[in-house]
């Protein structure tokens, strides 16, 4: 594949079978394999659509400064847009990501301001709102709240997913900004409605709820319920337990939170197998897993693992 | 075997500092009620209209029961109900 530019790389990824962690061949497992976009991660695609989007409509010009809240992968591929074409970048991340997540957005030209541990991506994305405010000159394309983001998936991720594999039955993904599954939700809505939409929540440690008041919780802008059909929330453990059974089992390196996303597809694959259905789940693989090695996460027992991500930011 | 439901840090104020206490029931409704009835107060903290509140989450075996019939899921001994608050983005690294 050829073509003009790192940019118009991004997309198109392959989608690969699961052959030995499927549970049956009546019932199959489909990575869709998004760590081979240009940066390493699926958010390659909503940071270019976001860009795109902003400049069409006049919001970015030369020079600009670009203002993020994002515990890495989303700043990591604005920075490598944004450097490319002339933007200044600055990212607001919390200081309990891992430390290869400030070495990557630094090594793409991004400055970082750090914000508090405790409450997690709740914090990074109160104190950028309040930066956004106090700098009107300075372009927020806000991931949790901008269209763009989820019309990337609605655009690329879906329909590539339908070609690829026409007979889909399930289509499973992470729940962080929610643009993955709203976009690809949508697409299917309307062009097979029988799949069925499921989202895979990461579940923290104390530290990152500790503070939150049941009155101020966060939910994103773009967040629409009537386009999921199942919600799961997973823990630590299970998400590094399915991490490591993916590299020993198909050879694939992914990132913590891609764990999260395989345990939410497997307990989807028991239920189709309980139930006698045939089914073919996709599932998104986010990130390789580079950028946690520091973590722990592949190393040493489960009890190990756990304690290390505790207190952590590790999807 | 009873039903484990695990309490946000922000309720233990409820359970004397607990976090995780006995349930009982065959919905969620009945495990909170019965929660009511053990930790006074707690319940107007989770549910409001007959539904849970805006930004509390609550899970039966890590299913939101938004999308399992709300307040009417079963719940069965042996079953663990975990109810967090809403936070920002958790996945993919956002």
């Amino acid at each position: 594949m050829r073509f003009d530019s790192l940019i118009d790389s991004v997309g198109r990824t392959p989608l690969v079978g699961l052959p030995t962690l499927s549970p049956s061949p009546d019932v199959r497992l489909w990575a869709k394999l998004e760590d081979q976009n240009p940066t390493g991660s699926i958010k390659d695609r909503a940071a270019l659509s976001m860009i795109l989007r902003a400049e069409k409509e006049g919001r970015l010009h030369p020079g600009a400064t670009i203002l993020e809240p994002t515990s890495g992968n989303t700043g990591i591929s604005l920075a490598m847009v944004a450097r490319q074409r002339g933007y200044r970048i600055i990212c607001v991340m919390p200081e309990n990501t891992s430390i290869e997540r400030t070495q990557l957005l630094t090594m793409w030209g991004a400055e970082i301001i750090p914000s508090p541990a405790a409450g997690g991506s709740n914090e990074a994305v109160r104190v950028a709102k309040g930066l956004a405010a106090e700098h009107p000159d300075w372009v927020m394309l806000y991931q949790y709240g901008n269209p763009a983001n989820a019309d990337a998936h609605y655009e690329g991720t879906g329909p590539e997913i339908l070609g690829d594999l026409p007979e889909v039955t399930h289509f499973v993904a992470g729940l962080g900004t929610t643009g993955t599954l709203m976009g690809a939700g949508r697409f299917f809505r309307e062009h097979k409605p029988e799949v069925r939409i499921v989202a895979a929540e990461p579940r923290y440690g104390e530290l990152v709820y500790g503070l939150r008041n049941l009155d101020e919780g966060f939910i994103p802008e773009l967040y629409d319920a009537s386009m999921i059909d199942a919600r799961f929330s997973v823990g630590p453990r299970d998400a590094v337990r399915r991490v490591r059974e993916l590299v020993e089992s198909e050879g694939i390196f992914a990132g913590i939170s891609t764990g999260a996303i395989l345990h939410a597809a497997l307990a989807q694959a028991a239920k189709c197998v309980k139930a006698g259905e045939k089914a073919d789940i996709v599932f998104i693989v986010c990130d390789g897993g580079w950028k946690y090695l520091s973590t722990g996460a592949y190393e040493g027992t489960l009890d190990e693992a756990e304690d290390k991500l505790d207190g952590q930011l590790w999807a | 075997m009873a039903i484990e439901v695990r309490i946000p840090t922000i309720l233990r104020t409820y359970t004397d500092g607990e976090r995780v206490v006995e349930g009982s029931g065959s919905t969620v409704t009945e495990v909170i009620d019965q929660l009511e009835n053990d930790h006074a107060g707690i319940k107007e903290r989770l549910i409001e209209n007959g539904e849970a509140r805006r930004f509390v989450n609550i899970y039966v075996n890590d299913e939101d029961i938004r999308f399992t019939g709300n307040l009417g899921t079963p719940v069965a001994d042996g079953d663990t109900v975990v109810i967090l608050p809403a936070v920002a983005g958790g996945s993919a690294g956002v």
